[in-house]
C-alpha cells in the first residue's frame, strides 16, 4: 500500500513538473499574441446586462444590476460570500430566469441554456463513469474525440486521456474541466471561484493556463472570486457587488503577462477594491 | 526483499485456501464414514459417494441437464418479466414526480404481502402450467428491483445532472449518460437481491406443482425413497444459485470500472 501511494505521488510530480513549464514558456508566449489578437474578437461575445433583478422568495439577491461586458473581456466579480455572484452566473447561463430585467449574449436575448456559454463550477463535476476523453466531449458533437483530444492537450493533460477522473488530483480535475468547457469553442466562458479549492501553487498555474488559454481563444470570460489578488492578476477590469448591486467597476491596466502581487500599482488597486467589498 | 515477502504472502494464501475447505471436506468425509458404518440411515441421508454416483448417472443419461435447463429458463423468463417490469416502473416512478405519485404508494404497499403466499390463488388462475411459476417469480423480483433503481435514481448527484444540462445534454443523452450509469450500482444491487429470491421462490413454485425441472426431479425422487436424487437437486440449486450470483459479479466489476471501489488495485487491498 505504500508502495502504491508513493509511485503516486511521484506520478504526480512528474506531470506537475511538466505543466509548470510549458505554459509560460516566453517565447511561445510572444509569438501567439499578437496572432491571437484578432481571433479574440471574432471569438468573443458581449454581454450585455439590463435592469436585472433576482428574488428568491422575499429576499432580493440582486437589484436592477446594469453590466455591458465587450467582447473578449476578461471581467473578475468579487463580492462578499453570499452577494449573489453564483446567481449572478447563473442567470447569464441561463440555468435561472432572472425575476426582471434582461440579459443579451452577442445579439440574442437569453431565454434558456445557451449553447455558445460555458459554466465551470467550483467542483470539477466531471462524470466518474466516463474516462478523461469521455468526460471532455461530454457532449459527443460530431468528431468530438479529435476535438476533445486537442483541448486535453491545450491544458496539458493529453497523457490522462484515458484515466478515469477518480485517479485524478484536485487540480488536474480542474484543468479536465476547463478542457470540458473550451471543446465547443463558447463565446463566453463562465467561472464560478474554480481554483478555490486548490492550493497556491496549482492555484497560480491555473491562473497562467487560464490566461494563456483566453489568450489563444478570446473568449469574453467572467470569473468570480473572493481572491482579490487572483482578480487583479487576472482580470482587464473588477467589480465589486455589494447589496445586490455593483459598488465599484475599475479597470485593471497592468501589462500581462503579470505577475502575482509583482508591483505597487497592483497592491494598490488590490487596497482599492477591498475597501469596497 | 520484496521477493520474500511476496513468497510468503503467496504460501499464506495457498494456507487459507487449505484452511478454509478443511472443515467442509472433514465434515463430507465424517458423514462418508458414519453412512457406511450404519450410523445414518441411507434412507434419511445418502453417502456423498451415493450422491456422486447418482450424479454421474443422471448427467450421463441427460436428465439432469433437462431439468437444470428447464429450471434456468423459468427462472430466466420470470427474472427478465419481473425484473424488467420493476426496472421500468423505477425509471419512471424515479425520473417523473406524477409517475411517482401513480405507482409508488402501491408499490410499497404491495412489496410487503409474501409473494408465496399467492401460491393457492395463482395455482387457481394458471393451474400447474409454466405460466403460474414463471408469474411467481416474476413478482418476486419486481419488488427489489423497482425499489433500488427508484433509490438508485433519485440519489444521482443533481450537480452532475446540472452540469449536463448547462454542457447541452438533451433528456435522452441525460439519461443514458448521467442517470442511468449514476443509478447503476444501486441497480445492481437490487439485481442480486432479485436473483436470490428468483431460484427462492423456483423451488417452491416447482416443488408443489410442476412436472419437470429440478424441483419436480427432486419430488419424484422422494416418492421413490431416492434420496441421493434429493440431496443432489439440493446441490444443483446451490449451483445454480452460485453461477448467478458470480455472472451479477462479474456485470459489477465490468460495469462498475469507474467505481473506486471495483478498481483492480483498491479490491486487491481490500481483500485482505
Ligand atoms: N435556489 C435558491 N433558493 C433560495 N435562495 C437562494 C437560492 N440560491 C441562492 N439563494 C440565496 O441567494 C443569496 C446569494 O447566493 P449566491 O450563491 O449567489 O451567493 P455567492 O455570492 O455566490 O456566495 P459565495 O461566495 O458564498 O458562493 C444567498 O443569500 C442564498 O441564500
Ligand atoms: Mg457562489
Amino acid at each position: 500500500m505504500r508502495d502504491a501511494a508513493s509511485a503516486l505521488r511521484l506520478h504526480e510530480g512528474a506531470v506537475f513538473q511538466e505543466t509548470d513549464t510549458a505554459p509560460h514558456d516566453a517565447t511561445t508566449l510572444r509569438e501567439v499574441v499578437p496572432r491571437k489578437q484578432e481571433a479574440r474578437t471574432a471569438n468573443g461575445k458581449a454581454v450585455q446586462l439590463n435592469g436585472l433583478s433576482k428574488s428568491f422568495g422575499n429576499r432580493r439577491v440582486l437589484s436592477k444590476l446594469d453590466l455591458a461586458i465587450p467582447a473578449g473581456q476578461l471581467l473578475a466579480i468579487v463580492g462578499r460570500s453570499g452577494c449573489g455572484k453564483s446567481t449572478l452566473l447563473r442567470l447569464i447561463a441561463g440555468l435561472d430566469q432572472p425575476s426582471a430585467g434582461t440579459i443579451s449574449i452577442g445579439d440574442a436575448r437569453v431565454q434558456s441554456l445557451q449553447s455558445n456559454v460555458r459554466l465551470l463550477f467550483q467542483d470539477a463535476r466531471l462524470l466518474p463513469w466516463h474516462r478523461v476523453l469521455g468526460n471532455v466531449g461530454i457532449a459527443r458533437a460530431n468528431g468530438w474525440r479529435e476535438s476533445a483530444m486537442a483541448a486535453l492537450a491545450d491544458v496539458g493533460l493529453a497523457d490522462r486521456a484515458n484515466d478515469w477522473p477518480a485517479v485524478l488530483s484536485g487540480g488536474q480535475s480542474q484543468r479536465v474541466a476547463l478542457a470540458r468547457a473550451l471543446v465547443s469553442r463558447p463565446g463566453v466562458l463562465l467561472l464560478d471561484e474554480p481554483f478555490g479549492a486548490l492550493d497556491a501553487l496549482t492555484r497560480m498555474e491555473m491562473h497562467r493556463l487560464l490566461e494563456r488559454i483566453w489568450r489563444e481563444h478570446g473568449f469574453t470570460t467572467v470569473l468570480i472570486t473572493h481572491d482579490v489578488a487572483e482578480a487583479v492578476a487576472l482580470a482587464d477590469r473588477v467589480i465589486v457587488i455589494r447589496d445586490g448591486a455593483i459598488a465599484l467597476d475599475i479597470p485593471v491596466d497592468l501589462p500581462r503577462p503579470r505577475r502575482e502581487a509583482a508591483d505597487t500599482s497592483a497592491v494598490a488597486l488590490q487596497a482599492r477594491i477591498l475597501e469596497e467589498v | 526483499m520484496a521477493h520474500q515477502t511476496q513468497l510468503r504472502n503467496a504460501g499464506a494464501t495457498a494456507l487459507q485456501i487449505v484452511a478454509s475447505w478443511a472443515l467442509p471436506i472433514g465434515i463430507v468425509v465424517e458423514w462418508e464414514i458414519a453412512s457406511r458404518s450404519g450410523v445414518i440411515s441411507t434412507r434419511l441421508l445418502p453417502a456423498p459417494s451415493a450422491v456422486a454416483a447418482a450424479f454421474w448417472e443422471n448427467l450421463r443419461n441427460g436428465t439432469l441437464l433437462t431439468h437444470a435447463a428447464i429450471s434456468t429458463e423459468r427462472a430466466l423468463k420470470g427474472l427478465a418479466i419481473g425484473g424488467g417490469i420493476g426496472f421500468i416502473l423505477g425509471v419512471l416512478a424515479g425520473i417523473s414526480r406524477p409517475a411517482e405519485t401513480v405507482f409508488d404508494s402501491s408499490m410499497q404497499m404491495l412489496r410487503n404481502v409474501p409473494h408465496l403466499a399467492m401460491i393457492p390463488l395463482v395455482i387457481l388462475w394458471f393451474g400447474i402450467g409454466e405460466e403460474a411459476k414463471i408469474f411467481l417469480v416474476a413478482v418476486g423480483t419486481a419488488f427489489p428491483i423497482y425499489l433500488n433503481t427508484f433509490h438508485g435514481i433519485r440519489t444521482v448527484d443533481v450537480r452532475l445532472i446540472e452540469m449536463a444540462r448547462v454542457y447541452g445534454l438533451g433528456p435522452l443523452a441525460l439519461f443514458w449518460r448521467v442517470i442511468l450509469p449514476g443509478a447503476l450500482p444501486s441497480i445492481l444491487v437490487g439485481l442480486r437481491f432479485s436473483l436470490g429470491i428468483m431460484w427462492l421462490t423456483l423451488i417452491v413454485a416447482e416443488t408443489i406443482s410442476a412436472s419437470s425441472g429440478i424441483g419436480y426431479m427432486t419430488m419424484n425422487a422422494r416418492e421413490f425413497l431416492q434420496t441421493d436424487i434429493v440431496v443432489l437437486g439440493i446441490i444443483v440449486y446451490a449451483l445454480l444459485g452460485k453461477l448467478a450470483d458470480a455472472l451479477t459479479r462479474l456485470i459489477e466489476t465490468r460495469a462498475l470500472a469507474w467505481h473506486p471501489a471495483y478498481q483492480p488495485a483498491a479490491t486487491r487491498e481490500a481483500v485482505p
